[in-house]
């Protein structure tokens, strides 16, 4: 039924393609405007295709509302697409129910944006990072527990504590190490550092980069900020109204842009000669093209007839 | 507020002066909170009474005597007796039991059921949980005392059938109470990760949402605990309840109004128990839902 095995044999040739997206649409529906009209729609993704291959760091970039974070979860199959398609190692995922997904489950996890809201407040650090094992029926997480605590520098009396005695950093290495828990082969993190304080941001990605390094882990890294993704990932790929614009290495997207609005982002990367030459906001809100700083951010799809 | 303070910040946070600190070591230990101690002896102290009934007291709460009529506050009869005769004391002692009953049976009940189904339906699709909810919302306008009088009528008129319907016509309160605390939970991200983790719905119910929604649903049971056991008094009032001669408080304050003029303690005895015990179950009620949550732990400490 799924041609899952065919990809096997490959293997030695190229790398696996770990993610094949075809096609994918995501629309939400919005509140109801008119009795007599169908509640309108937004498109947040708008047939993409991307393809992420095994160990690649593939980074995500557009500004908010421009439909990344729909894509990672539909990645995570944490979201149902409107149509197109998702395959994981060969294994599609669309349409499938919470139940038929426990292969995904054991070998992508995901690394929310706020850890705050991503920890269950009413847990203990040791149950929140034991979940996925629970989950799996994975046995022995007591020492595992200890390993992971080990892995994302946080000692071991952690355990016993709750989220919110630690701090955002703190708390999104506890997210890492729940991430780990059940041994993924691929992570996915949404914005992992833009909660947190700009002081612990480099620690935090560091430590993404030093697990990913050590696990051997394929990374895709969602973020609105190039300066970071450049900083953590081979393969960029841009992202503007639900539409993939450009893609590409990111020593490439960084150093000659094609697409205006990669441009435009490129132009908006603070740099510090810039800002000794006297840059400000303005002149940064300056430099991108009108047609892209006019646009609104999301796109919304013309009416449909009813 | 002596001593030094923490400056700022949410308190109860790790002390960090670097990222990576390693969290205290000392854990401030937990503190009652007074809410907690207060409502809880309140509570401890009727039930205690009310077991203490069955063993002894002052006099008999049922014993009728006519010479002894309507007699005030003495060293005899502590609060004086009603217009048979009857220990005021006595019989609150014993109106304990069917106080106690009828609100941990009707609010049992209501829970019990109520906020099972309140979860389920937050969980189920949309629009099976909207019209579930509705009709729950049908249930919700139709009148406590009503079913209760038609319970009454059914299966004739008892203490048992009394805090049956009032059970009934609560589980409409706690599933909607329920419903809205997990679609909220439901929305977090929490849930979410419980999700990429592989949690079944099963699992991220009890796991995640209930222990999420205790603290609604405990603060809905101890207000539910008051009204029922006003609700208790009430149906007795009107016949439906406690049949005489059994002493419900809501019965004893019912016979003392036609006396307030002339004995105002008749029925400010009953009154003060039945205020003292719905002060107490909603003091425990918040106590509780503080003391549960891991949030409000640390910050006793320093208040």
């Amino acid at each position: 039924m799924w041609p899952a095995g065919t990809r096997a044999g490959h293997r030695m040739a190229e790398p696996e393609v770990i993610y094949d997206v075809r096609d994918l649409v995501c629309r939400f529906r919005q509140p109801r405007t008119s009795l007599r009209h169908r509640s309108p729609s937004l498109t947040a993704v708008d047939r993409v295709d991307l393809q992420v291959t095994a160990g690649q760091r593939f980074g995500l970039v557009g500004e908010s509302g421009s439909g990344k974070s729909t894509l990672l979860r539909c990645l995570a199959a944490l979201q149902q697409p409107t149509s197109g398609s998702v395959r994981f190692r060969g294994q599609e995922l669309v349409g499938r129910r919470d139940r038929q997904l426990r292969f995904l489950r054991g070998d992508v996890q995901v690394v929310f944006q706020d850890p705050m809201a991503s920890l269950d407040p009413r847990m203990r650090v040791r149950e929140l990072i034991a979940e996925p094992l629970v989950a799996q029926r994975a046995p022995g997480s007591h020492e595992r527990v200890d390993e992971l605590l080990d892995a994302v520098g946080l000692p071991r009396g952690s355990a016993s504590r709750y989220p919110h005695q630690f701090s955002g950093g703190q708390r999104q290495r506890i997210a890492i190490a729940r991430a780990l828990a059940v041994r993924p082969s691929v992570l996915l993190a949404d914005e992992p550092v833009s909660a947190l304080d700009v002081s612990v941001r480099a620690q935090i990605l560091n430590l993404l980069q030093d697990l990913v390094e050590r696990f051997d882990l394929t990374l895709v890294f969602v973020s609105h900020d190039l300066a970071v993704v450049r900083h953590v990932c081979d393969t960029v790929a841009v992202m503007r109204t639900g539409q993939l614009v450009e893609r590409g290495s990111a020593e490439a997207i960084a150093s000659e842009p094609q697409h205006p609005y990669t441009q435009a982002l490129v132009a908006a990367v603070p740099t510090l000669r810039r800002a000794l030459d006297g840059a400000t906001p303005s002149t940064l809100l300056r430099d991108v093209p009108s047609d892209t700083a006019s646009e609104s951010l999301v796109r919304r799809d013309p009416p449909e007839p009813s | 507020m002596s001593g030094p303070q923490p400056l700022s910040g949410p308190s109860g946070q790790v002390p960090v002066p670097g990222e990576d600190a390693p969290p205290g070591i000392t854990r401030s230990r937990r503190s009652l909170p007074a809410s907690l101690l207060v409502g809880a002896t309140l509570v401890a102290s009727i039930v205690v009474v009310a077991l203490l009934s069955f063993v002894w007291t002052p006099h008999d709460p049922l014993l009728v005597q006519g010479a002894q009529r309507l007699q005030g506050p003495s060293g005899e009869f502590w609060f004086g007796t009603d217009r048979f005769g009857r220990d005021v004391f006595s019989r609150l002692m014993y109106g304990a039991r069917t106080t106690l009953l009828v609100g941990v049976v009707a609010v049992g009940i209501a829970g019990l059921i109520g906020t099972p189904l309140g979860v389920l339906m937050g969980s189920s699709p949309r629009v099976l949980g909207e019209v579930v909810m509705r009709f729950n919302d049908l249930l919700l306008a139709f009148p406590a005392l009503l079913l209760a009088v038609m319970f009454g009528a059914v299966y004739g008129s008892s203490t048992l059938t009394a805090m049956v319907a009032i059970g009934i016509a609560t589980i409409p309160v706690f599933a909607r109470v329920a419903r809205s605390g997990t679609l909220q939970v439901l929305s977090s991200d929490y849930v979410l990760a419980a999700r990429s983790a592989g949690r079944t719905k099963l699992a991220i119910a009890v796991r995640h949402v209930l222990p999420n929604i205790s603290g609604l649903v405990i603060v809905q049971a101890s207000v539910s605990f008051a009204i029922a056991v006003l609700a208790e008094a009430a149906l007795s009032f009107l016949g439906f309840g406690t049949q005489p001669p059994t002493p419900s408080w809501g019965r004893m304050l019912q016979e003392a109004q036609e006396l307030v003029a002339v004995r105002p303690a008749q029925a400010v005895a009953p009154g003060l128990a039945i205020a003292l015990a719905v002060l107490g179950f909603n003091l425990l009620g918040d106590g509780l839902r503080d003391r549960l949550d891991p949030r409000l732990d640390d910050r006793r400490g320093t208040e």
